[in-house]
């Protein structure tokens, strides 16, 4: 009797089930699509924008006065890389650093100081770190720098860097460390060679994702390494970058810079997408690819 | 002293904090004998074994008193490197770890490389030998680069058995090598402990009643931190001396 009571309620109930699990799923799937639509539709725009201004002058030749054709944007591209690489130099090894000191070392009072002010500092506006090292290495050094670029983008890729680090290094079981440590291996050579370097490709995705994050940095860049319109001549003078020079000219009023401004737009959205696509594809571990 | 001990154990005490969860506990297992550690969860089994090659003072709170004598020398003495003690008695886990994203080949000779040894014809030795040691050789001889993690879970608890050979130790402890196995994996491991105990002194704990029965020349069996009966495998398990040890081995246990 009660079974059966039982079992009609079940079938009544899974049918039920059945229907707002199609339902849940219809308007999530939707709300997901409408959600990578503005990604598709940014894209589009930039793509249809800058290609009548694309050729190869663009990415071999200087900035033009204007009135002057075959203007470029080489040494905004190479301006762009070089920061890049100055603050990987500062944010991954600290980053890195960071975060191996808050996952393989007793938890304490400086730990949780540490993972505090990294939080904070995540979202600190980029703007401000900019100010910041104006003040400490802009005015020093009396001029505006690729250095000091570099080292206000590396500032801010630390924090995320180190949080990411940590968060891989934490899931890694204590069994693996412990199994190096029972080889008779010190410490620190289990955490560097076996947890560190075990988990590279994990870790390097972190890693570009910060990286991708910096490189259309704008604002910190407008007061450390400000602009440049010819070739770079060292690191202690004002550099070029993507991000700036698209500012500079989307906001000057004549139609042949916004074209380059659209080009560089391209560039700089296709120089994050391709980070993201290395860390997808190429960093995948072996044998987990699809 | 008997002339053949090579590890002794003299009232060792073990904590986590503030609480002994092992309490006085003293031993001695001879060379080229395996020595069964049997006993309910949570008696200090795991703990007990860490503390013979210095790894429980790793856990954050935990510390260790008493005397361990490995050939004769205290590892708990003030001057002992507990790295240098950890080269010489190996450890084999619960669950079976092969080091991530390393090839089976570099999994065994990993104790080896990062000590510093380059040549590449005394790795190539070392890893047949100890894959072969390890009942792992034949198995896995065509595909040494292939990933540790990639193996199936049997072939990986040998794998990190070879790891382990590989540096040579004198003793090996293992903490349940096989309760996170299948039966066959099983016996494969328990068929290669006869092997390996001509080489090493093994101390494996392990849930298995009939294992320790199979594979050990003696057995202690452990309540609460403490060791109420320590003897020869046929004996304990046959004629137990204490009321304690012949409940829990006929499974009349609390
Ligand atoms: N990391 C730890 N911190 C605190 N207590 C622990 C820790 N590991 C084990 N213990 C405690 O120590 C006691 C002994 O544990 P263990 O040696 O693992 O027992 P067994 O291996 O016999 O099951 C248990 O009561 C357990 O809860
Ligand atoms: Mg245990």
């Amino acid at each position: 009797m009660i079974s059966s009571v039982l079992s009609q309620h079940m079938t009544r109930s899974y049918t039920r089930r059945k229907l707002t699990y199609r339902a849940m799923y219809a308007l999530l799937a939707l709300a997901s699509l409408i959600a990578i639509i503005p990604l598709l539709s940014i894209f589009g725009y930039v793509l249809t924008r800058s290609l009548p201004g694309l050729n190869l002058a663009f990415f071999t030749h200087l900035p033009q006065p204007i009135g002057e054709t075959n203007g470029g944007m080489a040494n905004s591209i190479l301006g762009t890389l070089s920061l890049i690489l100055i603050a990987s130099m500062i944010g991954v090894p600290w980053g890195v650093g960071v975060g191996l000191f808050l996952s393989e070392y007793p938890p304490g009072k400086l730990s949780s100081v540490v993972r505090f002010s990294a939080d904070l500092l995540t979202s600190v506006p980029s703007i401000i770190i900019g100010l910041f090292i104006y003040t400490l290495v802009v005015i020093p050094m009396r001029r505006f720098s690729l250095l000091a670029g570099g080292i206000a983008l590396g500032i801010i890729m630390i924090p995320t860097v180190a949080r990411s680090t940590e968060e891989l290094l934490k899931r890694v079981p204590m069994h693996v460390r412990e199994a190096g440590l029972a080889l008779g291996l010190p410490r620190w050579k289990v955490i560097l060679r076996i947890v560190l370097l075990g988990h590279s490709r994990a870790i390097a995705t972190g890693i570009i994702l910060a990286i991708a994050r910096v490189s259309g940095e704008t604002a910190p860049l407008l007061f450390t390494s400000f602009n440049n319109q010819f070739w770079q001549r060292g690191i202690d003078q004002p550099a070029s970058s993507l991000p700036v020079q698209i500012y500079t000219y989307a906001i000057s009023p004549y139609e042949d810079w916004h074209q380059q401004a659209w080009a560089g737009a391209l560039i700089l959205v296709l120089l994050v997408f391709f980070m993201n696509l290395v860390t997808r594809y190429i960093l995948s571990p072996r044998g987990s690819r699809k | 002293m008997n002339p053949n001990s090579i590890l002794e154990v003299k009232d060792l005490h073990a904590w986590f904090g503030s609480i002994e969860v092992v309490k006085g506990i003293s031993m001695v297992a001879l060379e080229h004998t395996v020595t069964a550690m049997i006993g309910p969860s949570g008696c200090g089994k795991s703990t007990f074994i860490r503390c013979l090659n210095r790894l429980h003072e790793e856990s954050p709170g935990a510390r260790a008193t008493g005397q361990v004598l490995l050939e004769n020398r205290d590892i708990y003495e003030k001057k002992v490197d507990p790295v240098s003690i950890r080269r010489r008695v190996g450890m084999v886990f619960q669950k079976p770890n092969p080091f991530p994203s390393m090839s089976i080949f570099d999994n065994v000779v990993a104790g080896l490389r990062l000590a510093g040894v380059r040549r590449s014809s005394t790795l190539k030795e070392i890893v047949e030998h100890s894959l072969q040691a390890a009942a792992l050789w034949d198995e896995v001889k065509d595909k040494l680069h292939a990933l540790g993690t990639s193996l199936s879970g049997g072939q990986q608890q040998r794998l990190c058995i070879a790891r382990a050979l590989a540096v040579e130790p004198k003793v090996l402890l293992m903490d349940e090598p096989t309760s996170a196995l299948d039966p066959i994996s099983t016996g494969k491991i328990e068929e290669l402990l006869t092997e390996l105990r001509k080489k090493v002194t093994v101390i494996i704990v392990t849930h298995n009643m009939q294992q320790a029965a199979r594979i050990s020349d003696q057995t202690a069996f452990f309540l609460s931190g403490e060791l109420i009966e320590f003897g020869e495998t046929s004996q304990v398990f046959t004629a137990p001396k204490k009321e304690q040890t012949e409940r829990y081995i006929t499974g009349r246990f609390g």
